[in-house]
């Protein structure tokens, strides 16, 4: 969410930066947001943008430091750069335990300058930035309370019936006794027998009876619904996978975009498990040693792709696109998979019910912005309602979105 | 009273104390005939396990492994389609089509809309050579007479085997590759012995020798039907099997095409057909005639001679109808066009004569390109057969090629190949001919290799893999190159070729990625017929009448076999007959009463010395005292599907026919797979309209029927009361418009469907319980003689249901009309069945809980309902049977289980797709983008799909015009209001002529008011 509230200000910084910048060549003819994009892509996996160590040095004041011609050539070919003995270069290559960059040849002046201007946007950014994640923060604090609380007022209700059913069986005790007629007579019974005979004469009564049955009846019901309504419904669901893959660490520490290593989230239905080249991107110099990125090391070695156990399974008769939610709709994976960066395991956290997917096309609107194909209908739209055109109010409850 | 004991017998059975009944006597109910025997307490004893059992699974979430590439390659991306240009080519037949695949295997087969010769139109047969791929029966590796061998070994055998001989022939059928043709070469020159004889299962050997005689040129032309404004076919299925047929038909459309409105289209070829059996070309023919095998040459005479005013020769051959055709075809010169099937040169020659004299060459039929997919002559094969039956042949290859099967001395071929000391096909199975040949050395599909064809001069289309290897096979090709000591690598080998000997400069990768490429070469086309007409009449008029004639036709499904074990074609209705499974016996019903033949009979046929047994089909419109039979039926070892009906081949000697024949009554009480039994529309005007070409000149509206509505008011239009709230549709509303005139009912959108939705193929049985699947069904209607203005009268009821000697014929597609008043949806009983804000008609499976209300309310009747689980199902033991069958599901449609409801969603995840594809690039989709699969494999383009509020799109257009002309609903008196649209049914033909319903009534009624006004003022 929180991108969505820093783009518009890192507009206005580029537009003011762009105002006040004259460089020949450098971040001052990038386009910031292209450059977020690569960056996130293809950079983010080993930089960081500001000055925090990940794999490689951290990119802030990068252009302070180098002139722009050699970031130029050493990106597109740090190996040559090396090679050709130059100081700066073989003194970084020394310092980061000789782990040599990932050459990007096929980058042009447009892209080394979109990302250099995105670092520098970024950075001049972050203080910004973290304003504006405090204030996300808090919203989010006020957010799962509603769970709780129902649950809080269940439990009052439980102890609230339980006072109350004593007080009754207390008042029938006396009401008994005051029938006999004798309340002079002391009752000879030990107290144990007494509360027994109590009972007995509490259980003997067929309105009580009857309505224990009724309640037991009500409760097995109520039980046998909920259980047969989550047959198939997996969440929590958090599988062990054959290798102790961290999304914390690389989603939440690397800050590895997703879309890196789940390359069709944008494109296809599908988002993909990525295959063991893109784990060879990094890892054939980061951690090559553990035991667990040996396994995939003997994966590609031995032409067995690992097996990884699917998290979240949708039946085969519903049709899920991933691009048509994110390209189209502009939605975050976070939305649907939740905190992903927080999980060591990933773990199924929403249900994945219809009712859910319903819910969610019931409140959200169509992201129609600049997007011709919706022009008309938005227009129609909005001549015949004041609300927000949301996904329902252009067919995204049919059946035949999703089942065919 | 004293008689209180007193017993009553059931019947005198009881009273006998038979056995039976002793045994029965505690039985009530004779339950053992009971379909399934499951019982009560079995019922319960399942349901209580079932229960259990599903609480059992339901506790543990199913562990599902997702398992991604090793190495993803760049171009794939799972869930994403790739297409790729290729070509199908095999037995002659060819096209040019891309290839859907989804991770790297196709699943459909769609048109290259670039070839200049197909343009983007696929048959039937095309369509289903994707599920050919996955065939389980084939070959998994060469074979040495029946055990597996390595390819080292069999190549160092078969090497010896070939350098050790001296007489070497290799057979195929037509090479029309230039790349295969120069590996033949440099195979040849190796082995110097070696001949390669071009044997085409079903040849065109007729025209070939014919047009060397007749103009020096031992080709087939380019035909135009296109140009021509008469066209002439003569026991010549253009439309469906002749030579090209999917460019013929696209061609013969263009000139049949009308459009409505003050400067629409108002002109159309006139098409006569003269023909044995009743083939979907006559079907779709203006003017058809029914003739004997026997009379192709004497009307081919009989018409040059009234065209000529001289005579070549006698004929005893006349006609009302011939003479009607010698009229228009005079009128026409220079745009007419006669063809025939024949394969006899005499016959052949005379055409050429007629086509000289109309002045067809250079106009409608043209030298500059010839057509190259059928290269062999009869000599050729006869030579070949004479010298291996003499022993004269000691090593042989056969390369798609199975003569042990298709030729009509097969049994005598695999008696003499037995002898052949080295004997190779590379058949993809132990067909008939490999089966007897030493070696196997299994070719993969064409989806699986690279190639090239050059099915007309300077116009070539390229094969490429679509799919890495599935068996252990290896291209013909390659293996031949092998056994010439060259390298092996065909792709390399093509490249080389193509960069040196074609591409002249082009760049092989964008071609590559066409598919096609035009050259531009052509030849000199003028041609001078030089033919002796005179003797060709001669050696026609000494070929007498044969009594009862077989004629052996090309199945539009099935063709010349080589694709049976290929499930869904089997189960593609017969476009005519509309039988599935298997070939039948077909004759007219005065032919089968004279044989004393019926409805349900089976009979056995015998001619020369050969017999073959199958169910007799009364046929409408069959030629008198014949029989027509297809080939391609009888396989032997084509595997599970395959091996049905009963081989035609023998039958033939050169020409498809044979006179002499004999048939017998074997058996009766047989109930055919035929998934339409009615033959008439019974005068329904609200299904079928239809009117001749005079008539729409004079009213866009001719033929059209438009029912009103009584009412306190008057009669008013149906759609004017309604019970109905509608349905707004704000963004999208997608319909379609058939059109009548070009639909030639060839089947290529019901296999496409049956591709593209995963439709299950149910088998024989099951058909004859018209229990079939198919989304798409094309209704055939003959015409009736009977008066079909409705009478509440039971005789004559029947009388209407019988069809004409000679029927008019009118293909109708139906589908799911996705009303926007459906009555399928009121009485779903679970709202499995709802209605889209796009227009569309939605099943939901999963919802669906069988009641079937919806197929009984549907008024169309395309609703199916799956009786049985039909995959995964040893019963229904075709492709969804096996893991690599199942490899051609579409992924993004559901395999439907047992007991629910589907039908014709309009493809809407193509909808879907193509919707999402212009949403990620920010703009309205654009008409044409989104097809679907009907729509797109349709030879002719008589299916248009589109969106009918985009004011653009040609759906729009057509309707605007059409709407106060051709277009109509079907059934619009229910005022269901389709999407669906057809285009009424205009024939080129004399209005006296016509045989449709209302034609005649109408003139008549107003001639009847015309004189009853008369005598009324008199």
């Amino acid at each position: 969410m929180y991108k969505s509230h820093i783009r518009p200000f890192l507009l206005l910084l580029f537009s003011l930066s762009t105002l006040s910048l004259s460089f020949g060549q450098g971040s001052a003819d990038g386009d910031p947001v292209a450059g977020e994009k690569l960056f996130n892509n293809n950079c983010a996996q080993c930089h960081a943008y500001d000055a925090a160590v990940v794999v490689g040095p951290g990119l802030k004041g990068i252009e302070e430091r180098r002139d722009y011609d050699w970031l130029k050539a050493w990106i597109q070919n740090p190996a040559a750069v090396i090679a050709s003995g130059d100081d700066y270069a073989v003194e970084l290559y020394e310092k980061y335990n000789k782990t040599q960059m990932t050459a990007f040849q096929s980058f042009g002046d447009e892209e080394i300058s979109a990302i250099l201007a995105y670092v520098k946007q970024a950075n001049e950014a972050a203080p910004a930035a973290a304003e504006a994640d405090g204030g996300a923060a808090v919203a989010a604090a006020g957010d799962s309370g509603n769970g709780k609380v129902f649950n809080v007022i269940l439990v009052a209700l439980l102890v609230i019936m339980g006072l109350v059913l004593l007080a009754l069986l207390a008042v029938l005790n006396l009401l008994n006794q005051l029938n006999k007629g004798d309340s002079e007579v002391i009752d000879t019974r030990g107290i144990g027998q007494r509360v027994n005979d109590g009972l007995r004469s509490v259980f003997q009564n067929a309105t009580v009876r009857n309505a224990i049955i009724v309640l037991f009846l009500l409760f097995g019901a109520k039980a046998t619904f909920d259980g047969l309504y989550g047959i198939g419904v997996h969440q929590g669901y958090a599988p062990t996978q054959p290798i102790p893959f961290s999304h914390k660490l690389h989603a939440g520490e690397m800050e590895i975009s997703c879309a890196y290593c789940h390359t069709g989230v944008y494109k296809g239905k599908q988002a993909g498990i990525p295959s063991a080249s893109i784990c060879m991107n990094c890892h054939n110099t980061i951690k090559q040693g553990s035991p667990n990125i040996q396994k995939i090391y003997a994966a590609i070695e031995n032409d067995q792709p690992i097996e990884w156990v699917r998290v979240h399974n949708l039946p085969d008769l519903a049709y899920f696109n991933h691009s048509q939610h994110t390209a189209v709709a502009g939605l975050d994976c976070e939305n649907c998979h939740g905190e992903i960066p927080q999980m060591e395991v990933v773990q199924q956290r929403h249900s994945l019910t219809m009712g859910w997917c319903i819910d969610c096309h019931r409140e959200t609107d169509v992201n129609s912005k600049g997007n011709a194909y919706y022009d008309a209908l938005l227009e129609a739209h909005n001549a015949a309602s004041s609300e927000n055109m949301k996904v329902e109010d252009i067919g995204g409850l049919e059946c035949a979105r999703c089942h065919y | 009273m004293e008689n209180t004991t007193k017993k009553y017998w059931k019947g005198i059975e009881e009273y006998r104390n038979d056995i039976e009944v002793v045994k029965n006597a505690e039985k009530e109910f004779n339950l053992e005939d009971l379909d399934g025997g499951t019982h009560r307490r079995d019922f319960l004893k399942m349901l209580g396990f079932g229960v259990t059992a599903v609480s059992l699974a339901a506790c543990d979430a199913p562990v599902r492994k997702t398992i991604p590439y090793l190495n993803k390659p760049e171009s794939v991306e799972p869930g994403v389609p790739n297409y790729f240009a290729t070509t199908y080519a095999e037995g002659g037949e060819f096209c040019s089509v891309l290839v859907k695949t989804v991770e790297g295997r196709p699943i459909k087969i769609e048109g290259n809309k670039l070839s200049s010769i197909t343009n983007g139109g696929v048959s039937a047969r095309v369509h289903a050579s994707v599920l050919s791929l996955y065939d389980n029966e084939k070959l998994k590796g060469p074979q040495k007479e029946g055990k597996d061998i390595s390819w080292e070994d069999l190549d160092k055998e078969v090497m010896a085997g070939l350098s050790s001989a001296s007489n070497i022939r290799i057979v195929s059928s037509s090479v029309f590759s230039p790349t295969t043709k120069k590996v033949v070469a440099d195979f040849t020159s190796k082995y110097p012995s070696a001949v390669h004889v071009t044997y085409d299962a079903n040849s065109a050997s007729g025209i070939i020798e014919a047009n060397e005689a007749s103009f020096g040129k031992a080709a087939i032309p380019s035909y135009n039907f296109d140009k021509a404004n008469v066209i002439v076919g003569v026991n010549c299925d253009f439309l469906g099997t002749w030579l090209s047929p999917v460019e013929f038909a696209g061609q013969w459309a263009k000139g049949r095409k009308l459009t409505s409105g003050k400067d629409g289209k108002h002109t159309m070829s006139r098409h006569y057909q003269f023909e044995t059996g009743l083939t979907t070309t006559g079907a779709s023919a203006d003017y058809r005639g029914m003739i004997k095998p026997s009379q192709e040459g004497a009307l081919l005479v009989a018409l040059y001679n009234k065209l000529a005013g001289n005579t070549i020769g006698n004929s005893a051959f006349s006609d009302e109808l011939l003479d009607k055709c010698v009229a228009d075809l005079k009128a026409a010169s220079g745009s007419a066009l006669v063809v025939s099937g024949s394969n006899d040169k005499a016959i052949q020659t005379v055409v050429n004569g007629i086509n000289s004299l109309l002045g067809s060459y250079g106009n409608t039929i043209s030298f500059a390109k010839t057509l190259n997919n059928r290269q062999g002559t009869s000599a050729e094969v006869a030579q070949f057969v004479s010298d291996l039956n003499g022993g004269k042949v000691d090593a042989v290859i056969f390369m798609d090629a199975n003569p042990v099967y298709s030729h009509p001395q097969g049994a005598k071929i695999a008696e003499s190949l037995a002898k052949v000391k080295t004997s190779v096909s590379f058949a993809d199975r132990a067909d008939e001919t490999a089966a007897i040949c030493k070696f196997i050395a299994p070719a993969p599909h064409y989806l699986e290799s690279w190639g090239d064809v050059e099915p007309k001069t300077g116009s070539y289309s390229l094969q490429q893999p679509t799919i890495s290897l599935i068996y252990n096979t290896r291209q013909a090709q390659s293996s031949l190159l092998a056994w010439a000591g060259l390298d092996s690598d065909y792709h390399k080998y093509l490249k080389s070729n193509w960069k040196s000997n074609i591409l002249s400069g082009k760049s092989w990768v964008s071609v590559l990625h066409d598919g096609v490429y035009d050259s531009g070469a052509s030849s000199d086309g003028t041609v001078s017929f030089a033919g002796d007409l005179g003797a060709a009449a001669a050696s026609i008029a000494s070929s007498k009448d044969g009594g009862l004639e077989i004629a052996v036709f090309e199945s539009v499904a099935i063709g010349t076999g080589n694709q049976a074990n290929n499930p869904w074609l089997q189960e593609v209705p017969d476009p005519i007959s509309k039988v599935t499974w298997e070939n039948t016996l077909a004759v007219s019903q005065k032919t089968a009463n004279e044989l004393g033949l019926e409805k349900g009979d089976w009979a056995k046929l015998s001619a020369g010395g050969y017999e073959i047994e199958l169910p007799v089909l009364i046929q409408p419109g069959q030629a008198h005292s014949t029989v027509s039979v297809a080939m391609g039926y009888g396989r032997t070892a084509a595997g599970k599907a395959g091996n049905v009906g009963a081989n035609a081949n023998p039958f033939t000697n050169g020409v498809n026919w044979t006179g002499g024949a004999s048939i017998e009554k074997t058996k009766s009480g047989y109930t055919l797979a035929q998934t339409q039994t009615h033959e008439t529309v019974m005068g329904r005007s609200a299904v079928v309209q239809e009117s001749v070409l005079s008539e729409y000149v004079k009213d866009n509206k001719a033929g059209r029927f438009e029912p009103m509505i009584e009412t306190s008011e008057g009669a008013v239009k149906p759609y004017t009361i309604t019970l109905w709230n509608g349905h707004e549709k704000k963004n999208h509303s997608w319909g379609m418009v058939i059109d009548l005139n070009t639909c030639t009912g060839c089947a290529a959108c019901l296999v496409s469907c049956q591709a593209e939705n995963n439709v299950a193929v149910v088998g024989k049985k099951e058909v004859v319980r018209a229990r079939e699947m198919h989304w798409i069904r094309l209704d055939r209607y003959y015409s009736t003689d009977a008066d079909t203005e409705y009478q509440i009268n039971p005789s004559h009821l029947e009388k209407m249901e019988h069809a004409s000697e000679n029927p008019e014929v009118v293909i109708q597609p139906m589908m799911c009309q996705h009303c926007s008043n459906a009555p399928c949806e009121t009485v779903c009983p679970v709202l499995a069945t709802t209605h889209s804000s796009e227009g569309l008609n939605q099943m939901t499976y999963n919802r669906c809980v069988g009641t079937r209300y919806c197929a009984n309310n549907c008024p169309y009747k395309v609703r199916r309902f799956n009786w049985w689980k039909y995959y995964e199902n040893d019963q229904f033991d075709y492709n969804m049977n096996n893991e690599l069958g199942r490899m051609v599901l579409n992924p993004d449609v559901t395999v439907r289980s047992r007991g629910v409801i589907e039908k014709c969603s309009m493809c809407v995840q193509r909808i879907q797709a193509g919707k999402l594809t212009a949403k990620k690039e920010k703009r309205r989709p654009v008409d044409g983008e989104i097809e679907t699969a009907c729509s797109q494999s349709c030879p002719t383009g008589a299916i248009l799909f589109g969106d009918m509020l985009d004011p653009n799109s040609r759906i729009s257009k057509a309707l605007e015009v059409e709407k106060e002309g051709r277009a109509f609903h079907v059934l619009e008196e229910i005022n269901v209001q389709p999407q669906i649209s057809y285009l009424t049914k205009i024939r080129n033909k004399d209005l006296v002529d016509s045989k449709a319903p209302g034609m005649h009534s109408a003139t008549e009624h107003h001639e009847e008011e015309a004189h009853a006004e008369e005598e009324h003022n008199g």
